[in-house]
């Protein structure tokens, strides 16, 4: 799957996107979270605090508990700030 | 009914895109047009510039969503949506809801359900460029808790049952 960052998540993962293939037991973005933020000091700082960074699958919001079974595409951002 | 959604690097002309919202039409007898602008400060310090980054297929289809919603809730004969994003000096407009419907309850509504829905829901990240102290120094902007609770308000009454708990 893609995986996509914006805005300052971007800047902490240090990459706007990579594609990932992550474990088999990974079911739910709270998942995805937790791995990722296993997966060296960019990603661990970007999701030190999960609860704040907000997710989408296939260009729609999802809450933590969604699956990502079959997403093309996971973004992860901060808050949005646009208007 | 005509919706117009759009994202772009330049600027954008309130007046041209109400006027082209309502052109040849005798049924409108409302519109409403609200245009968020670029200040020259942020939280009483001078910027140089507001960069907005944004998600772009997904903006797009973020705001498409939110006006759909605006069509069922409200009897609307047309709505455009304009939102800049990269580069925005002060003075200068970031975003652009016209609303137009027979009568202006609707038009006033739906023009501010659209905006409190633009400023929680769609994916796009203000970055204030500082213009005093570290001059250039880039700052993300906070996202604010009132913006949250301005777009709550508009949430579904809730049911008999919800209320009786």
């Amino acid at each position: 799957m893609k995986v996509r960052y914006f805005a300052w998540v971007r800047e902490r993962v240090g990459k706007a996107e990579e594609d990932l293939d992550p474990p088999a037991e990974i079911a739910t973005v709270h998942d995805l979270v937790a791995w990722l933020a296993r997966q060296g000091e960019g990603y661990a700082y970007a999701f030190e605090n999960p609860g704040v960074v907000r997710s989408a699958i296939d260009k729609r919001h999802v809450r933590a508990d969604a699956r990502i079974a079959g997403a093309k595409e996971i973004a992860f951002f901060p808050p949005m700030t646009g208007g | 009914m005509t919706t117009t959604v759009r994202l772009q690097r330049e600027p954008f002309d309130a007046a041209k895109e109400a006027a082209a919202l309502a052109r040849g039409r005798t049924d409108i007898g409302a519109v409403v047009t609200f245009t968020g602008i670029c200040r020259a400060d942020e939280n009483g310090e001078p910027i140089a510039a507001l960069n907005l980054e944004h998600y772009p297929d997904m903006a797009e289809a973020e705001i498409g969503r939110h006006v759909e919603a605006a069509f069922k809730r409200w009897p609307l004969l047309g709505v455009s949506v304009v939102h800049r994003y990269g580069r925005i000096a002060p003075g200068e407009g970031i975003v652009l809801v016209v609303t137009a419907s027979s009568h202006r309850q609707a038009a006033f509504a739906a023009a501010e359900f659209l905006m409190d829905y633009l400023k929680t829901h769609a994916p796009f990240w203000k970055q204030v460029e500082k213009a005093s102290g570290k001059t250039g120094e880039k700052i993300w902007v906070e996202a604010k808790a009132s913006d949250d609770s301005a777009a709550d308000r508009w949430a579904p009454a809730p049911t008999k049952r919800e209320t009786a708990k």
